[in-house]
């Protein structure tokens, strides 16, 4: 991986900011889908796409690239976004996002668009989907590394508990899960709905190693992948602290927000902060 | 018909379809480094102990869960392997029927093997009889469903499974059942087979309630009753043109299955017959029950699926003809 430089993670903050703008125009024409998740996730696939995968925007099914799976389906603006800001099909596209006949999906299928690995949004089933995927590079002594997004009210699911049994027992070291802990799912604070806590015990538990960071803060997620590519006897959690719909004010923080789109007075709101970061500059 | 295969029905060899399973799979494992195995707690009972002696490292134990087992091999699938996982019908695809169904719309090269279905399990009762496998699996676009008829068959569908590319399910039994065909008998997925040729009602079945229909057509034969005897095995995607040209020439079906009626076999065939050749047609297989523990023999006596069955069955039929 070449040096992430200040200038490199400004680049990729910016990269960012485009993403959340993306999702939120995005979200708007569709009409309907998940807001907070897709945007707290943007500093995430922004690192991902722009800095830690190795891979090809023009050849999604190169043989030796890494994996990103998103197992929490449902954020998959966030992922479509990045795609087509990293090259994988033109940006235009992403106007047509849970429409008929367009390769975005409501939930991501695999069968429609190149590179999306896996098809996901049944909760659960893309960390495990990504374990049998980085025990087959293991078998076949391939150097390419898996990678799964997971939301934190996906915990819950039982099949989750069984891969990371699995995962653990295995050793599967080329495997690294990233878990949006925002705190919130449908119906309200996870720790109200089932709680997790200590979620960083349970997965240490499994023989799992854990990292946990900010979410929002790029050097300190991309420093916590590279901890996990160096750790060689299990595989590795990074549990990323991130702020539900961040970017935008009146989102932030807000369970009301998971399952929820803007209307266009709320999308114009939330364009021109993204646009000014937050007031941070006058012109959009 | 000229077509017409011949099948060993002394009954004298009896072997459990599941040992079949176990050899074709060292053989597929033999044609193709890609496939791989992986069990649910159940290496020995689901016959994958003969891959694990012959490819240790290809064998993955998983421990006692479905749901990740069957999206586990997903992802093995998607990254080039060609994964056979079992368990119990029950279990693997009942259990991890939602797993199965999201590989499916992945179009992932998985091999779903569920071992012991049926009230035949026996003993074990209801709790371990899937009736239900069938439907749930032929509903699924794209997953090809495989009932073998005996060893011999499980064994050529097991290889045969190996070179598709994309899903398929294979229901496999745990008891002894006579062995019909022979290493020479053909088998290619999709094709039934007439096993007896007949114009007065004809037998669609599958599984190794088989050689329960052959045994009522050699008694309906007693009586001047010339039944055609199909070997159904594939449930998924099915055999039209023999199911029509037996409805054309019968104008009268029996289907024969060890499940429930409702959304197996027999359903299939009459989803076709309904649309292209409405005949009569009379369902033997399992009346919305629940199984119990028992005897095989005498739990498909009990739930109408034995030889008395399908003649009484073939007897009706022919009244509506």
């Amino acid at each position: 991986m070449l040096d992430l430089t200040d200038k490199k993670v400004l680049a990729i903050e910016e990269s960012a900011n485009t993403i959340r703008e993306d999702i939120i125009s995005m979200l708007l024409t569709a009409g309907s889908g998940h807001s907070a998740g897709s945007l707290d996730m943007a500093d995430v696939f922004a690192a991902f796409y722009f800095h830690i995968l190795n891979h090809d925007p023009k050849n999604p099914d190169w043989a030796d690239r890494d994996r990103l799976i998103l197992s929490a389906g449902h954020i998959c603006p966030v992922r479509y976004a990045a795609m087509a800001r990293a090259g994988y099909f033109p940006v235009e596209e992403l106007k047509t996002l849970r429409k008929f006949g367009s390769r975005l999906q409501g939930h991501p299928e695999r069968m429609h668009l190149p590179g999306l690995e896996t098809t996901s949004g049944p909760l659960g089933e893309g960390i495990a989907q990504a374990a049998g995927m980085a025990y087959a590079a293991r078998m076949d002594g391939k150097a390419w590394r898996t990678y799964c997004v997971m939301g934190d009210g996906e915990q819950d699911c039982g099949i989750v508990w069984e891969t990371l049994l699995f995962a653990g027992a295995k050793k599967l070291a080329n495997l690294t899960v990233i878990i949006d802990r925002n705190n919130i799912q449908i119906d309200g604070p996870t720790e109200t709905v089932m709680p997790l806590e200590s979620l960083k015990a349970k997965y240490e538990s499994f023989n799992w190693r854990v990292i946990e960071v900010g979410g929002h803060n790029i050097r300190q997620f991309v420093e916590a992948v590279e901890e996990a590519k160096a750790t060689e006897d299990r595989p590795t959690c990074i549990i990323a602290h991130t702020i539900a719909g961040k970017g935008v004010d009146f989102m932030e923080y807000k369970f009301e927000w998971h399952g929820a789109v803007p209307n266009p007075e709320q999308a114009e709101k939330a364009l021109k902060e993204l646009r000014t970061l937050g007031g941070k500059i006058e012109s959009e | 018909m000229s077509n017409t295969i011949k099948l060993d029905i002394s009954g004298k060899t009896q072997i459990p379809t599941r040992m079949g399973f176990g050899d074709g799979l060292v053989i597929a494992g033999k044609n193709d480094p890609n496939v791989v195995a992986l069990c649910a707690d159940l290496t020995d009972s689901t016959r994958m102990s003969p891959f694990k002696k012959e490819f240790p490292d290809r064998f993955i134990q998983m421990g006692i869960y479905e749901q990740a087992l069957v999206s586990i091999s997903a992802g093995l699938a998607l990254a080039g392997k060609v994964p056979f996982l079992t368990s119990y019908a029950m279990f693997s695809p009942g259990r991890s029927w939602e797993q199965v169904r999201t590989a499916c719309l992945s179009k992932a090269n998985i091999k779903v093997i569920g071992s012991h279905a049926g009230v035949s399990v026996g003993p074990d009762g209801a709790t371990h009889q899937a009736i239900e496998d069938m439907a749930i699996t032929r509903c699924i676009p794209g997953l090809i469903v495989i009932n073998p008829c005996d060893s011999i068959e499980a064994r050529k569908a097991t290889i045969e499974a190996a070179k598709v590319v994309g899903p398929v399910y294979i229901r496999l039994a745990r008891e002894k059942t006579p062995v019909m065909t022979n290493d020479d008998t053909p088998f290619a997925i999709g094709k039934a087979q007439v096993v007896r040729d007949g114009a007065d009602a004809a037998i669609i079945a599958c599984g190794p309630l088989l050689y329960q229909s052959l045994m009522a057509a050699e008694e309906l034969a007693k009586d001047g009753i010339q039944c055609r005897v199909i070997n159904n095995h594939t449930i998924k995607p099915m055999d039209e043109k023999t199911v029509l040209a037996a409805a054309h020439d019968c104008g009268a079906v029996v289907t024969v299955e060890e499940h429930q009626i409702a959304g197996g076999m027999g359903s299939a065939v009459a989803e076709i017959l309904a649309q292209n050749a409405p005949v009569p047609m009379e369902f033997v297989g399992v009346h919305d029950q629940f199984g119990q523990s028992g005897q095989p023999n005498e739990l498909l006596e009990f739930y109408g699926m034995g030889v008395k069955d399908v003649v009484k069955a073939v007897k009706a039929v022919l009244k509506r003809k």
